[in-house]
């Protein structure tokens, strides 16, 4: 065991995928020489070469329309789009072609790419480097959607991912890719060497896609969330005194519905927290899902706590991120209806 | 004979610690490259795409067909601009280390691409930059104040907070919005110029990408567009050889020039020098007035160097030698013409270390004036509720209710001073809040 941070632990899942699996290659820009923007492929092309982690043109359609061809020519390419925010050049590659290659040709083709893109706010980075677009990709069918919440997870998810025969479009928030932030900007940063998942195996070990997993167990109330998130929330329900069960889906595409479901009626009470805009975000699919499983055991309406409905504005992005005083604002309010 | 194929890896000629090395940069003698008439077909001038359009020799004289005239006064004038772009930038990334603005990019090196363009140009001409043409903000005036409180994101920003900091936008001054993502500008640009053609106009649109962005789809776009409805516009591809830390060969300029994109698409392609003011005024001038006269778009690319890291995020130090701008064959824009006006008789170096203080002052009391309008740390500060405007024309009521949210949690916020022992009241508070709610 070794404590590393989110970058390391994905670089380490990489590094180990790339020994392991020599159909595994690496693309995208800035990857190679330079080891990445967030330094996440820092070393990689050093240790496998020029063939196994190519630099890319700028040209995001590109880097998804070649991981589709690698991977249906034998390769495991695992692209990295730079930011989220840059992923829509590839969009037609990733919705009309990806996620639909296995259903439209009955299997004769595939093409297991994993798609890496940093998402999330919290770094000034304004509408072009902020944007958590993951529900736009949980409705397109044929396509897995993975986002981690710490270092263990990241690597355990993202070797699943790579292994994985379907496509994985493998979300990392970059605002936790240095240590663990429960939303309060003014505070000095802390590393994940402080937090018990920043403790993660050197070697080889995986984390199933399409497992949710409760992180804080409670009886009052459910709270589900993911990425960021989930260290924010635990910090408004520390601040809010409630004993609330956390819950982090880890996997948006298979929803782990059963572990969800569990807590909720179990408590019987539950809040929705993401990052993401709310209208037509994930949280509207989990409140359905959740409702139709635990209609009969609930004792107040579920609430969302979103990112509000408007690009991510630079300077104010406290304002916008729902933080953890809106988030027990919304425990409160479950807690305390009728 | 070998009868497998083997993946070809570009790479740039020299690494940290090598010897800067530009011996791939294809040069034309000063003078050498005719000029043909702005009529003439695309098929009969593909020979511009390959050579290099150069009007400032080593003697710092202005020679050959493409030399545009350009009578001394405005020389001066451009040299200022130019002078002025390096003065503001050289500041602002001083200020972005100091913490006081969260990023910057400088367009150290690259001066003459905007300005000799944004001078050659006419004020209703439309233009759609990338992120490193600030100069054309200094050619048509817009106060240095004015683009320092975008930066900052006060109560002054064109932007109202909502964007980082160098994405400006100019509507009165028609200089289009920066976008984060890249050469998206281009088919909007070649869109307006169509606009302009069916309005039966003679403004033109010009728009800029980098190198790096011309793999992008929407420079392919672009090209199909302006090339198909022979749209009035110039398609400018500045060759700073760097994207971020991605050498030009990434974008296809191993095999063959930018410029030779255009004749491809039945587009004229001129190569220029980019740190030659004179080269770029002469085939902007030249491109501009084809456009005009219904002879549709022009390619041109500038051949040039990013002499700063790419932004404040990045560290050029990682990947290219430290020493590469001081071995680049082209030189820099602002010494070039400095000593062009010398030899002409119309400067001198006594001149030009009065005007470098006079703009650093200018600077200087630009700054002051900006931060009165506040600061990212220090008030004024913008409003945050109004984040909610102009995402429509109207606010529809999902975003009127989210304002009203906000404005109840930040009134509850501002009535608790944190440790006091109204903190301890929150939770009835924040309960009648979440109801009002």
């Amino acid at each position: 065991m070794a404590y590393m941070n989110m970058v390391q632990a994905l670089n380490s899942a990489m590094d180990i995928m790339l020994q392991r699996d020599p159909r595994v290659v690496i693309l995208g820009e800035d990857v190679g020489y330079f080891g990445g923007v967030f330094r996440v492929t820092d070393g990689l092309q050093r240790k496998y070469g020029e063939h196994r982690v190519l630099d890319t043109p700028i040209a995001e359609g590109g880097i998804i329309g070649a991981a589709i061809g690698m991977g249906v020519n034998g390769l495991k390419p695992v692209a990295e789009i730079q930011f989220a925010d840059y992923i829509y050049p590839g969009f037609d590659q990733v919705v009309s072609e990806l996620a639909r290659l296995r259903y439209r040709t009955a299997g004769e083709f595939s093409a297991p790419v994993t798609v890496r893109t940093p998402c999330g706010g919290g770094i000034r980075g304004g509408q072009t480097h902020s944007q958590s677009p993951e529900a736009i990709f949980t409705h397109v069918s044929g396509i897995k959607v993975v986002m981690p919440s710490n270092p263990y997870d990241a690597k355990g998810l993202l070797i699943s991912a790579i292994e994985d025969d379907d496509p994985v479009v493998f979300f990392e928030p970059k605002r936790i890719y240095n240590g663990p932030f429960d939303g309060d900007p003014h505070k000095p940063a802390v590393p994940w060497s402080s937090h018990p998942r920043g403790e993660v195996p050197e070697g080889y070990y995986t984390v199933p896609i399409s497992r949710a997993e409760v992180v804080r167990e409670g009886k009052d109330l459910t709270v589900l969330t993911y990425g960021t998130m989930v260290h924010v929330v635990e910090a408004a329900v520390r601040l809010s005194g409630f004993d609330a069960e956390i819950v982090d889906i880890r996997t948006m595409v298979p929803l782990d519905v059963d572990t969800l479901c569990t807590s909720v009626c179990k408590t019987g009470r539950c809040v929705v927290v993401h990052e993401a805009t709310g209208f037509g975000g994930f949280g509207a699919e989990i409140v359905a899902t959740i409702q139709e499983a635990c209609f009969w055991n609930l004792e107040a309406p579920i609430q969302r706590v979103t990112g509000w409905d408007t690009p991510y504005p630079h300077a104010f992005e406290w304002e916008y991120f729902p933080g953890q005083a809106r988030i027990a604002q919304a425990l409160k309010s479950v807690m305390e209806a009728a | 004979m070998n009868q497998r194929s083997r993946l070809h890896v570009p790479n740039p000629p020299a690494r940290p610690g090598d010897k800067p090395d530009f011996s791939y940069v294809r040069l034309s003698p000063a003078g050498a490259v005719p000029k043909p008439d702005v009529t003439t077909p695309v098929g009969e001038i593909t020979d511009l795409a390959n050579s290099l359009i150069r009007v400032l020799d080593d003697n710092d004289t202005a020679v050959g067909a493409w030399n545009p005239h350009v009578d001394a006064p405005e020389l001066q004038v451009a040299l200022r601009h130019m002078m002025l772009t390096r003065a503001f930038d050289d500041r602002m990334q001083k200020i972005q280390r100091q913490g006081r603005i969260s990023f910057y990019m400088k367009s150290t090196g690259e001066e003459a691409v905007a300005v000799a363009a944004g001078m050659a140009l006419r004020p209703m001409d439309m233009l759609f930059p990338a992120y490193r043409q600030q100069g054309l903000y200094v050619v048509r005036g817009r106060s240095l104040t004015d683009l320092m409180c975008q930066c900052l994101s006060n109560t002054n920003d064109m932007c109202k907070g909502r964007q980082m900091p160098v994405m400006y936008h100019w509507a009165k001054g028609n200089i289009f919005s920066i976008s984060g993502n890249l050469a998206t500008q281009f088919p909007q640009a070649a869109g307006w110029a169509m606009a302009a053609a069916i309005k039966g106009e003679d403004h033109i649109a010009a728009s800029w990408v980098g190198e790096g962005s011309t793999a992008e789809a929407d420079f392919h776009y672009a090209l199909t567009f302006a090339s198909v409805y022979r749209a009035p516009i110039i398609l400018n591809v500045v060759n700073n050889q760097w994207a971020i830390s991605t050498f030009q060969g990434f974008a296809g300029g191993e095999r063959g020039t930018f410029a030779a994109r255009g004749p491809g698409y039945g587009i004229p392609g001129l190569r220029v020098d980019g740190n030659d003011f004179l080269a770029v005024y002469a085939a902007t001038q030249w491109a501009a007035e084809r456009a005009r006269m219904s002879g549709g778009p022009t390619l041109i690319e500038h051949v040039t160097y990013r002499a700063a890291a790419h932004s404040t995020s990045d560290d050029p130090s990682r990947y290219r030698p430290k020493e590469e701008w001081q071995a680049w064959p082209l030189g820099d824009p602002i010494v070039r013409l400095k000593k062009h006006l010398i030899a002409l008789g119309e400067w001198s170096e006594e001149r030009h270390t009065a005007l470098e203080k006079e703009l650093e002052a200018h600077v200087t009391a630009c700054w002051k004036e900006a931060v009165k309008f506040g600061t990212l740390t220090e008030g004024p500060f913008l409003d945050a509720t109004t984040m909610f405007e102009d995402v429509y024309k109207q606010m529809p009521p999902h975003l009127a209710r989210q304002r009203e949210e906000l404005k109840a949690l930040r009134a509850l916020q501002a009535s608790i001073k944190p440790g006091s022992s109204e903190e301890a009241e929150l939770d009835a508070q924040t309960q009648s809040v979440a109801k009002e709610g």
